[in-house]
């Protein structure tokens, strides 16, 4: 059998044709008509979530624990008992480490040796969604920087990138460091990074965050970008900073240092 | 032909190595997996159905749950509703795990016979075993 060119060239796409259209019945494989995803009408939305921290109302010791607590137990975050190897969502520091840049040295006694309870930014212009070479960190329409475990490849550029030490890597495999584990949540592996992650989990069942729970109001969330939020009434109140505002992260986690008469 | 018995030995023996799997196989016994569904959380389930069609959940269950994954983590529905009309929550161990909390002789029991090793219970763990 001789062929023409016009010939092959016809038989020749017929055959492509008929590939692509096998291709595109293997891709769509695998997929259930008529199924869904919804999110849970029960659950808090906003268009910007943040936090205000009142500062004046951490008096003790208990007070910082207690939301510590209550993150770490419910998103079974390890405790390896050392700093070397610290995972932490929430934890606290020193004015002078949480504020470099406005420390000096005739700040009130109080000011200077008050922990102050500090987490993720979930900053407007995330450094850490920019630098990931996965995309296992972005940042919700919410404005939550989230990230996806199962994509993370632990290569720590977002903990480089961070100018907040949110973040965390296991160096180790967390499992036999978490003291009792939460069956609702899943824990993390070894060589993954972990953070704060404004408890979506929870926002998406209608609760606020862990720690704002139990912080008896040291800690206020809202939508930052409705003027009748609880936040934004703080904020206009409220005399307030930010951490290392000068980096251009744009914070979303705002600090009241009132001094004692707002107490 | 150049040493052509050396050429011709060497071929046999590749061909010997090559399908050494197949040769060492031939003949013994195939047994089909069967995954354990006697679980105390199914047992007393009215209805025995998982989200989707048996069929579809022994095809395509990776599938799904890559879909789930996307869908609670990047677009934060955690919703689904299945081709039923019928609503789930995502959650691995919320939901699949809850009824499937026998790991060992359910999940571990297709996939060593497919050969597969996915590490989803590196995180996703079991209530009542702890780490699976």
């Amino acid at each position: 059998m001789s062929l023409n060119r016009r010939e092959f060239l016809k038989i020749t796409g017929l055959i492509g044709l008929g590939i692509g259209v096998s291709g595109v019945n293997l891709l769509l494989r695998g997929r259930v008509d008529a199924s869904e995803f919804l999110s849970s009408p029960e659950s808090l939305v906003a268009e910007r979530w943040a936090m205000v921290v009142d500062v004046n109302k951490f008096k003790t010791e208990e007070d910082y624990r207690r939301i510590i607590d209550a993150c770490h137990s419910i998103h079974n975050v390890p405790d390896f008992g050392n700093k070397k190897d610290e995972v932490k969502w929430i934890w606290t520091d020193e004015f002078e480490h949480a504020f470099p840049e406005q420390q000096n040295r005739y700040l009130p006694e109080w000011v200077r040796e008050k922990p102050f309870p500090l987490l993720c930014n979930h900053c407007d212009n995330p450094p850490c969604v920019r630098v990931c070479p996965t995309k296992a960190t972005f940042k919700r329409k919410d404005g939550i920087v989230a990230q996806d475990p199962h994509r993370c490849i632990g290569c720590r550029f977002c903990m480089a990138a961070c100018p907040y030490g949110s973040r965390s890597f296991n160096w180790r495999d967390p499992g036999p460091f978490i003291k009792e584990r939460n069956p609702d949540f899943p824990t993390r592996s070894i060589g993954v990074v972990e953070k704060c992650t404004f408890c979506v989990e929870r926002l998406a069942k209608g609760l606020e965050p862990a720690c704002v729970e139990k912080s008896n109001g040291g800690l206020v969330f809202g939508d930052l970008a409705d003027p009748n939020s609880n936040v934004r009434r703080l904020l206009s109140t409220h005399y307030t900073i930010r951490r290392k505002p000068e980096l251009g992260t744009q914070p979303s986690v705002f600090y009241i240092i009132g001094g004692e008469e707002n107490a | 032909m150049y040493d052509g018995g050396k050429i011709i030995v060497g071929l046999i023996i590749f061909l010997l190595i090559v399908t050494f799997p197949f040769y060492t196989n031939l003949g013994r016994p195939v047994t089909k997996p069967t995954p354990d569904l006697n679980t105390p959380v199914i047992k007393q389930l009215k209805v025995k159905e998982c989200v989707e069609s048996k069929a579809f959940m022994r095809a395509e269950h990776m599938k799904l749950l890559n879909e789930w994954r996307d869908s609670a983590i990047r677009n934060g529905n955690r919703i689904y509703i299945n081709s039923k009309g019928k609503h789930y929550e995502i959650s691995l161990q919320k939901t699949c795990l809850n009824c499937h909390s026998n790991k060992d002789t359910f999940c571990n029991v297709c996939h060593k016979y497919a050969g597969v090793k996915p590490y989803c219970w590196s995180c996703h763990f079991v209530r009542e075993e702890g780490r699976g």
